[in-house]
């Protein structure tokens, strides 16, 4: 059954819709919110400037731009899809002419009353075409070599870009989210299977190659694997976040130093302790317990959008939420697997946590096209 | 669109497998992250558990020893010596006032300091020390250790800081260093984490600046055990980091001496080049200062007073200078009419002490006129009109040419700042720069070496070694690089005929030692010393028509700033040259009176390696000597005596 075929009087209209609200989701949502909101006073040593004030005011406008997202009917956002993955595109673009540059990489458009950063906007959007796309293709249709290299274009085109930026993040999050959704829609395996040999083959190739004659990266680039391989090498360049990260998380213990009694990054070991390594301040002053729980009301947030999505009859609506929750999810997976010493240092915050508006405003009406897929729900 | 039941069966069937699967794996990446959790905040906490109850890791850089200068003979001309220090963190010190209060009654501390200290507190990173006291001795050092409970957030230091013992006489070559500015930094594209250390001393400018890379070394690491207070505790482990490494000039410090201090207090350049190696023996410039004063910040009052004075103490002259270079360039023209055969040595041409071109008058410095004057008689006495006469034919590309070949225009890339390239001009260089076409009076002028011909000291020293030898030799500063000797400036010839360059030698020395020669009053009578050189005074300024009928072209009725600039180039001995020498006097006047007699002094001195016997001397200066060799004495350095040499 597709969109077209429901009846209206199974979905709610007007004022009503608030209470078909995924209300877990939206409650698991301000939990962690507040959780970052604790975390940013404390960094900031117990002062809601400069970090826990301006991030509530944009979790605040985040929550209400979820719910105006949630209200539109889900096949208005199934139509425009492809223009905004398209205008996105344009804005990317136009970033390297017109953007601001900040901390070494160009990945800001100032629009004046914020600052715009396309390649956030770009994580949604891309979800979005990707389960349009995969709503209007036919079964038949979908494992044909043709289909399948349009969307693969599709996901290549703004992932090379962001990585010209530079911006490792983002390009790994785009390359991970729209494969995932594409597998889901159901793509055959045997192209996943074959893209991550060709991966490991690459990783093997990399390695073998050091030292030759065809040696595939530069010395440089070698150099900073090793140091993610052995952080206590180089402990005063990239290596110095990972080692102090780690410590920070290690002096936690099972319960924590107590909130704002962390030393580690409370005493500026990590430069960004605001910002992508804000998980180590957590963990240091909660501890372990504390850590898990944040990691369970993440996968509590998850859990609730798998279930909606497979209860959810509409294709396009079941994909755009399996696609934004596989984009939440890589997005605090990367992020603790970096600060964590599992991955190299990326540049993915934490999200909701982490202090940023572009992430969060994006995040958030990524939430709120889940909820209008939920409230839309074929009944 | 309608689809087909079927297709959608089969879609929702498979998105639901697969959105199982991918929620599988996020369990397992999701189990994978806590195992990890576990591990670093359960399992390995032991680990940092001894370090939590109290304690903290910080890593702190190991700043790297400064790479050393030496002189040839391996006198040290910049070094490193400990320096003590008060360093505070404002973090730690909890309430930064009150401490800083306490430390002014343990050690004496300028209330300004205090103010600028807190100041920097405010304005920075918290965890970042700030230096709150500075070249402090060792006594109050000790006391700010012993006292260190009542002060929290006060760590007392050991660091290194540069000190330059010759004082003033290498300030234009090696330059100083200084603390790091934000300035600095944000020049730097990739900032070393060294240069974010507190006052760290980065080279500023000469050497010290552009063997930057060289001396600075590379930063060792260590992780110390802090406690609450940032006190350390205890050494976890280090890393040592490599010291800078030391350089070997060329440069001799006495001699370099020995030129510095004869140039007193004149507005002046001298350089001294070896003429088989190109070493640089002395490259010396006037008025000097003491580098030592900017180690530190110089104060506001030391240094506008040295941006004041109108001797320019601050420009290094002998390198950044550009002056026209004056009868000294008529060597290059009286080449270049030979090699191209315009003339032969034997041509006269006629000066009746004026040359009229293009209704232009031209005049010699000479107004009576020399009379018919051939090649020697036009260096010798350093007729004007017969180099006019010789523009004229030889025409401004060869001139230029020939200038090049001997190193006027060429600029030489030795490590000191700002080393300025002269001009050997050409149509095209004016067409260029100017936007003007050439016209022949431009010719004329060039060809003795005034108009757009500029050449700095060390150009003309090399111009004169390059006369000497036939080959292209070429400056050299740096004789080794951490005990790597560097290539020398011996040099391939230059192609010139021998018999051309023997006839312009000779020139240069009847210009010393013909009693009609311009500088036959600087002569060296040692007879296997004896020199060739060549004067020259150049022009600051057009002497007008007016000034010309009135007569008022005599330097000394002029201010000093419109008096013309004095200059020397020579070489000996005659029969085999070892050493070249250009002096440039700044509105000292004529090059005869006021730069022959300092060349001749240096070259003398860097001939026999220590004072000269007077017997070197013409009989009528043997007053003048002994009592000038006197007073440079006692400008000497002394000895070193608290550290050895090395060879």
């Amino acid at each position: 059954m597709s969109y077209l075929e429901h009846t209206v009087k199974y979905v709610p209209t007007g004022p009503r819709k608030l209470f078909y609200l995924n209300w877990p989701i939206t409650l698991l949502l301000i939990a962690v919110a507040c959780l970052g909101f604790l975390m940013l006073y404390s960094v900031a040593g117990g002062s809601y400037s400069p970090w826990a004030e301006p991030q509530m005011k944009r979790f605040g406008l985040g929550l209400f731009l979820m719910v105006f997202v949630a209200m539109v009917p889900i096949y208005f956002w199934r139509n425009v899809a492809l223009v905004a993955y398209l205008g996105t595109l344009v804005l990317l673009v136009l970033v390297p002419i017109i953007g601001d540059v900040g901390m070494g990489a160009q990945r800001w458009i100032d629009l004046g009353f914020m600052r715009l950063q396309p390649s956030e906007l770009m994580k949604i959007t891309l979800v979005m075409f990707l389960a349009a796309y995969y709503d209007w293709l036919p079964m038949a249709k979908i494992s044909h070599p043709l289909w399948v290299g349009l969307p693969v274009l599709m996901i290549l085109i703004p992932t090379a870009m962001v990585l010209q930026q530079p911006d490792l993040g983002t390009s790994i999050l785009l390359l991970l989210g729209g494969g995932t959704v594409m597998y889901i829609a159901g793509v055959h395996w045997a192209y996943f299977a074959a893209v991550i040999a060709a991966g490991v083959g690459l990783v093997v190739a990399v390695f073998q190659s050091r030292g030759t004659d065809w040696q595939l990266l530069n010395d440089y680039q070698y150099r900073r694997i090793d140091t993610f391989l052995d952080p206590a090498a180089d402990p005063l360049n990239a290596g110095y976040h990972i080692t102090q990260s780690k410590i920070a998380l290690g002096s936690g213990g099972w319960t924590g130093r107590g909130y704002m009694q962390g030393t580690q990054s409370r005493l500026n070991f990590l430069p960004e302790k605001h910002t992508d390594f804000i998980f180590t301040t957590l963990a240091e002053e909660f501890g372990f317990l504390g850590a898990i729980s944040l990691l369970g009301l993440y996968a509590l947030i998850i859990f609730f959008c798998i279930i909606t999505a497979l209860s959810n009859s509409n294709r396009f609506a079941a994909l755009l939420t399996l696609g934004v929750a596989t984009t939440f999810f890589l997005f605090f997976a990367v992020n603790m697997s970096m600060v964590m010493g599992l991955i190299p240092v990326v540049g993915v915050p934490l999200p909701l946590v982490s202090y940023g508006g572009s992430a969060m405003l994006v995040l958030m009406a990524a939430f709120g096209l889940v909820q209008s897929a939920h409230v839309h729900k074929p009944r | 669109m309608r689809r087909s039941e079927r297709d959608n069966a089969l879609s929702q069937r498979r998105i639901t497998r697969r959105g199982l699967i991918t929620g599988g794996v996020q369990v397992a990446v999701l189990g994978g992250l806590a195992t990890r959790m576990h591990f670093l905040q359960v399992t390995e906490a032991d680990q940092f558990r001894f370090l939590a109850e109290e304690n903290r890791i910080n890593i702190r850089l190991i700043a790297p020893a400064r790479g050393e200068i030496f002189d040839r003979t391996g006198r040290v001309i910049a070094r490193n010596v400990p320096s003590y220090r008060v360093t505070m963190t404002r973090e730690d010190a909890g309430d930064p006032e009150a401490v800083i209060a306490r430390l002014s009654q343990i050690i004496e501390m300028d209330p300004d300091a205090i103010e600028t200290a807190l100041e920097e507190m405010r304005k920075r990173r918290g965890d970042i020390p700030v230096t709150v006291a500075d070249r402090i001795t060792w006594e109050d050092l000790s006391r700010v250790a012993v006292n260190a409970p009542a002060l929290p957030g006060v760590t007392p230091e050991v660091g290194l800081s540069r000190i330059y013992p010759l004082a003033d006489d290498f300030t234009h070559v090696v330059g100083y260093v200084g603390p790091v500015s934000d300035y600095d930094l944000s020049k730097i594209e990739d900032p070393d984490p060294l240069l974010r250390l507190p006052r760290f001393q980065i080279g500023k400018v000469g050497i010290e600046a552009r063997a930057e890379e060289s001396l600075r070394g590379k930063a060792g690491v260590k992780r110390v055990e802090v406690n609450a207070a940032g006190r350390e505790m205890r050494e976890l482990d280090r890393r040592e980091g490599h010291a800078g490494v030391d350089i070997q000039l060329t440069l001799d410090h006495m001699l370099q001496n020995y030129v510095q201090a004869r140039l007193g207090e004149e507005s002046a350049a001298a350089v001294v080049i070896d003429c088989d190696s190109g070493d640089l023996l002395a490259v010396a410039s006037a008025p000097a200062f003491d580098p030592n004063l900017f180690v530190n910040g110089i104060s506001t009052t030391d240094y506008n007073a040295l941006l004041e004075n109108d001797h320019r103490p601050l420009v290094a002259k002998s390198v950044q200078g550009l002056y026209p270079p004056g009868s000294t360039f008529k060597m290059v023209s009286a080449l270049a009419a030979l090699e191209n055969d315009i003339i032969t040595t034997e041509d006269t041409f006629r000066c009746k002490g004026v040359l009229e071109v293009h209704s232009s008058k031209f005049h010699c410095w000479k107004r009576a006129g020399h009379g018919n004057v051939d090649l020697n008689r036009s260096l010798r006495e350093s007729c004007d009109v017969y180099y006019y006469e010789l523009a004229l034919k030889t025409g401004i590309e060869n001139i230029s040419a020939m200038a090049r070949k001997l190193g006027v225009g060429l600029g030489f890339d030795i490590p000191m700042s700002g080393v300025k390239a002269g001009v050997a001009p050409t149509k095209a260089w004016k067409l260029r720069t100017k936007g003007k076409e050439w016209v022949v009076g431009d010719s004329v002028n060039a060809a003795i070496g005034q108009g757009f011909v500029l050449a700095s000291p060390l150009e003309l020293a090399v111009m004169s070694a390059r006369i000497a030898t036939g080959r292209s030799v070429t400056p050299r500063l740096v004789k080794s690089i951490d005990g790597v000797e560097q290539p020398t400036g011996h040099g391939a010839s230059l192609g010139i005929n021998e018999n051309h360059l023997r006839v312009v030698r000779k020139a240069m020395f009847d210009v010393s030692n013909h009693t009609r020669g311009t500088g036959y009053g600087s002569r060296i009578v040692a007879p296997e010393m004896r020199m060739a050189g060549k004067t020259g005074t150049s022009q600051v300024r057009r002497i007008t028509e007016a000034e010309r009928r009135a007569g008022v072209t005599r330097n000394e009725d002029l201010p000093w700033e419109r008096r013309d600039h004095a200059l020397y180039v020579d070489f000996a001995p005659f029969d085999n040259p070892k050493y070249a020498v250009a002096v440039v006097v700044e509105h000292g006047g004529g090059g005869s009176k006021a730069a022959a007699p300092i060349a001749r002094d240096i070259t003398l001195q860097a001939l026999y390696g220590e004072d000269p016997p007077l017997s070197a001397y013409p009989a009528k200066d043997h007053g003048r000597i002994r009592a000038q060799q006197k007073r440079l004495r006692e400008l000497r350095p002394p000895p070193p005596k608290d550290r050895p040499t090395r060879a």
